[in-house]
């Protein structure tokens, strides 16, 4: 049998209880493992978001909060260990610093971002998508094959969506009729 | 990758070359280091040394972008010393094919060249047929023409001597390291190759890796335990993004995008559904009507019928040789061809070539929409330095996006493992993941669509389409569903139950898959398999290290491809003391197989190649743009004027854009006379965009640099440390030079070539770090992919007392 980190925790605690009665006093190592952060957290499974190693992630959660990340030790890939930036995604996530976090409209020749809501800014590129696509939409070519396109909007991203983002992605780029779509795996 | 991040443990020699897999993957040289305690040599080819070099046995410099070189060399060491595993080559690769009168190879170009358009016709590169249309073989390597002979034929030029005087690679270094690879050869020892976009971003990147794919044939190194081409993928999902097709020239699957010269979907099936006389190959691209088809009812569900072709129509067709790729939008942009776009998740203002065309190109647009964590060089384009935003007509639309535990989904490791990831928090703010973005914005335009009319709106309302975006029911979808009831076997299925396997998939919209590569990885008995954490393994698997329990893998859970070529056509494993397969006599053990066929041996047996119409590896491979046998080319921009392989000097299809070859330096131009090669590091990511913005990241590297040898900065009266200017053809950038003996010169062809290399993660987003590298690169494309030469164009650089991007 292989050991996972569940069972070798099992095996500690059982060790513990052999210790106790060997008469090792564990008053201060229980004490002391109360105190770790991570007490009471909740354990998520994720995926690091950097290389295509793709290292298994446990983020520690407690009142909806982040509380710490580590390697998911019984992960056969990356067996708990991971590089600077993998080992860097607590800060990553509780530092706000540059993060976005409402929708961002920067007008024609203006020189600032405008805070908007998510409803105006998402009638704003529908309006935008179906003027550009009624005015452009090629459905026969040069040579008067049907070709049923769009060539004057583009998509561009990305390998940090998920498969499932992925097809929502390529599923609408489809429906709309464009044919400019790429992404990393030609950077 | 063909085979996995684990499976690297089990090779007897590994070669890095075109990565630097300890700083860029990490965790994946856990597997290398597990090698070399199991005693595998470690090789590293780097223009630098690195962390990589440190742990190998050896470090062997190679001038950047004579890649083909020192592989065309090792393919003439392998034939001349007959270091090849003979009865693999016979039997598994096309080595034995005829290739027909017409084919020649003269003075560094192959026939069939159009100069004008810089396009090969393909047609004399067939191979001879007997009167039945068979394929015409010589299994006793006699004909001239057959594919084994021509390959000694061409090769013949990649002498040690031409080798070296093009690479900067000493013959005794080439004769140690041809030696220790090619030792591989052995039916019981394994070699793998490892690379990244070290050995893409080339205008000869396909060919490259194909050279690669060529040796490790010969050596019978590809389908076995610690063998394979394996490219450490970079991007998070970009196994998986490229599984379905954020690409213009394939749709999800590995099939082609239609195209004008398939009006129908009959004429498309027909073009892309290969056959053979063989009867022994599998060709399993004849499912491709299957496939497709339920790929069409994927999208547009009982819209799609017989009658309407499943919707075919309503996909968008490109012309013939038309090329939408990224660096098309950006020239047809500059040129006020494009209106709008999105970008989402990707950095064009950062991170690819040329950067000072992109950032202009981006100016002409009416609207952009960006989905992004930070605010980055693109999204702030129009406030870039330099640039008054009063004179910038482009909207911005910045969506915040959520990071990637703020969502939930699967994503794809580049050893094609299917890994579920949970939602562990809120996104931040008003952070939404891409779905949550894309769903509710199509359900707009499909409302504007309904009230008002338009042009051509039956895509856009018969698209499935739903009110919600929740993920595992895309996860689903990929699987795909039963359309109707179906009887399979003995076995009914029920309209709307999930799909078992890909081998259930029908050409009749019965099903649907929104990639047929994906089918069985969520299925009605055993749920979401990506979610599976069992570390259970036969005692076979375990030798192996293939955790068939753990997640799932694509095809079929098979984690080395191609592995029916590890056994002999009996069944029985090239090397018996692992084994990924075994034929048992009436099933195979291990790994799951290349198909379920008996070895090739017995009756109704199959060739392991099984993508490939024949069934055979393609030693001669007519199917790309630049020659059926990868050949040396300079860099678009090379410190040479000639080099000894032929009269050639460039690849006569590389791609660019008009615009791009104004700012282009002449061969051993004496104005820009240093090779620049970028790179990625441990601590910034890509273009740094995320990275830069995680404070205790920024601190361990925090501007951008120049690695240059003693040498080259004695001769340009420049210290450790000092502010350098670096210029290039088109466009300069400053940076601190680090002098280093990671770094030596190179002698080439008889002179002295010095070679730079710079990290592209810094940009002016970040104050006082340095600004794009990329500002320095060349537009000079792979004829195959539209992939941009970053790792070889000419710079000059010199010492900056006042530095102004970097503080």
């Amino acid at each position: 049998m292989q050991a996972t980190r569940r069972s070798f925790l099992k095996g500690l605690s059982a060790g513990v209880l052999t210790l106790s009665l060997m008469g090792f006093d564990l008053k201060d190592v229980k004490a002391y493992a109360k105190t770790l952060k991570i007490e009471g957290a909740k354990e998520v499974i994720s995926v690091c978001p950097f290389c295509a190693v793709c290292c298994q992630v446990i983020a520690y959660v407690r009142d909806g909060k982040l509380i710490s990340t580590e390697g998911d030790p019984d992960y056969p890939v990356n067996e708990g260990s991971l590089c600077a930036k993998g080992a860097a995604l607590h800060s990553m996530y509780t530092h706000t610093h540059g993060r976005v976090l409402k929708p961002m409209y920067r007008a024609p020749y203006s020189d600032k971002w405008e805070e908007k809501s998510w409803d105006w800014t998402l009638d704003q590129i529908a309006r935008r998508i179906k003027d550009a696509r009624d005015a452009d939409f090629k459905q026969k070519n040069k040579q008067g094959q049907t070709v049923n396109r769009l060539e004057s909007l583009f998509w561009m991203g990305t390998s940090h969506a998920s498969n499932e983002e992925c097809t929502v992605i390529n599923s609408a780029v489809k429906s709309l009729g464009m044919v400019c779509i790429d992404h990393q795996a030609r950077v | 990758m063909t085979n996995h991040w684990i499976d690297i443990k089990n090779s007897n020699c590994v070669l890095i070359i075109g990565s630097n897999a300890a700083e860029h993957h990490p965790v994946s040289f856990k597997w290398v280091l597990a090698a070399k305690d199991n005693g595998a040599t470690l090789i590293h080819i780097d223009p630098k040394f690195s962390r990589t070099s440190a742990r190998c046995d050896f470090h062997v410099p190679i001038r950047s972008g004579s890649d083909i070189a020192f592989l065309g060399g090792m393919i003439r060491y392998i034939l001349d010393k007959k270091l090849y595993q003979e009865d693999y080559v016979r039997l598994y690769t096309n080595a034995s094919f005829v290739v027909g009168k017409d084919y020649y190879f003269k003075d560094g170009v192959f026939s069939g060249l159009d100069t004008k358009n810089r396009r090969y016709d393909a047609k004399t590169w067939a191979f001879e047929k007997n009167a039945d249309g068979s394929i015409v073989v010589d299994k006793e390597w006699k004909n001239p023409r057959c594919v084994f002979n021509l390959l000694k034929e061409h090769y013949s030029r990649y002498t040690l001597k031409t080798v070296s005087e093009v690479t900067g690679i000493s013959e005794q270094d080439l004769v140690r390291v041809y030696d220790i690879f090619c030792a591989t050869g052995k039916p019981n020892r394994a070699g793998t190759i490892l690379y990244a976009i070290g050995w893409t971003q080339h205008t000869t990147g396909v060919q490259i890796i194909r050279t690669s794919a060529m040796i490790q044939l010969l050596l019978g190194n590809i389908g076995v335990a610690g063998g394979g081409i394996n490219a450490l993928r970079g991007e998070p999902n970009v196994q998986g993004s490229t599984d379905h097709a954020l690409l213009y020239d394939s749709i999800p699957g590995y099939m082609s995008m239609p195209r004008a010269q398939w009006q129908t979907l009959d004429q498309y099936l027909k073009a892309n559904t290969p056959t053979t006389k063989f009867p022994e190959s599998a060709n399993w691209k004849a499912n491709t009507p299957k496939y497709m088809v339920s790929l069409l009812k994927a999208w547009f569900g009982d819209a799609a019928t017989k009658d309407n072709e499943f919707g075919y129509q309503w996909l968008p067709k490109l012309d013939t040789f038309a090329d939408t790729s990224y660096y098309s939008v950006i020239d047809n942009a500059l040129h006020d061809r494009m209106r709008g776009g999105f970008v989402f998740g990707v950095n064009p203002c950062q991170s690819f070539a040329n950067v000072n065309k992109v950032r202009e190109s981006l100016d002409h647009l009416d609207w952009l929409v960006c989905g992004e964590i930070h605010n980055s060089e693109t999204s702030d384009n129009w406030h870039r330095p330099g640039v008054d935003p009063k004179k910038i007509k482009t909207e911005v639309f910045l969506l915040p996006s959520a990071h990637r535990i703020e969502k939930e989904g699967t994503i794809s490791n580049s050893g094609r493992w299917l890994q579920w990831f949970d939602k562990a928090i809120e996104p931040q703010g008003e952070a939404r993941d891409f779905g949550n973005m894309l769903v509710p914005l199509m359900n707009k335009v499909r409302e504007l669509y309904r009230k008002e009319g338009g042009v051509f709106p039956e895509p856009v309302l018969n698209m499935i389409w739903p009110e919600q975006y929740k993920a595992e029911d895309w996860t689903k979808r990929i699987n795909g569903y039963f359309w109707s009831d179906v009887k399979v076997g003995n076995k009914v299925y029920h309209r709307g139950e999930l799909v078992p396997a890909f081998g259930n998939l029908q050409a009749d919209g019965s099903t649907s898959s929104l990639n047929w590569l994906y089918t069985a990885s969520y299925t009605e008995e055993e749920g979401n398999k990506s979610k599976r954490r069992n570390p259970k393994q036969t005692p076979l698997q375990a030798r192996l290290g293939i955790y068939p329990n753990w997640s799932w893998c694509w095809p079929v859970n098979r984690r080395i491809l191609y592995n029916r070529a590890s056994v002999d056509e009996h069944g029985k494993p090239w090397n018996p003391s692992l084994p990924v397969i075994v034929w048992n006599g009436k099933s195979w053990d291990g790994d799951v197989p290349d198909g379920p066929w008996p070895p090739l041996a017995e009756k109704g047996g199959k060739l392991p190649f099984i993508m490939h119409a024949d069934g055979v590896a393609q030693l001669f491979g007519p199917g790309r743009a630049d020659g059926p046998f990868p050949e040396h080319y300079e860099p678009v921009e090379t410190p040479l004027k000639s080099h000894p392989f032929s009269k050639q000097l460039c690849s006569p299809v590389y791609k660019f854009f008009e615009e791009d070859m104004k700012k282009v330096a002449e061969p051993a131009d004496p104005k820009y006379p240093i090779v620049l090669t970028t790179y990625s590091m441990t601590e910034h990511w890509c273009g740094g965009g995320e990275t830069r913005n995680t404070p205790n990241l920024l601190e361990a590297e925090p501007q951008l640099y120049v690695e240059m040898s003693h040498e080259l900065a004695k001769e340009k009266g420049i210290k450790n440390g000092d502010g350098v200017l670096l210029e290039s053809a088109r466009g300069s950038c400053e940076a601190i030079a680090m002098v280093t003996v990671r770094l030596r010169p190179f002698t080439i062809m008889g002179k002295t070539v010095h070679l730079v290399g710079m990290p592209f993660a810094f940009g002016w987003m970040t104050p006082k770090c340095g600004d794009a590298t990329n500002r320095l690169t060349i537009g000079a494309y792979d004829p195959n992919t539209t992939i941009q030469e970053c790792k070889a164009c000419l710079v000059n650089l010199r010492k900056l007392d006042k530095l102004t991007e970097i503080g």
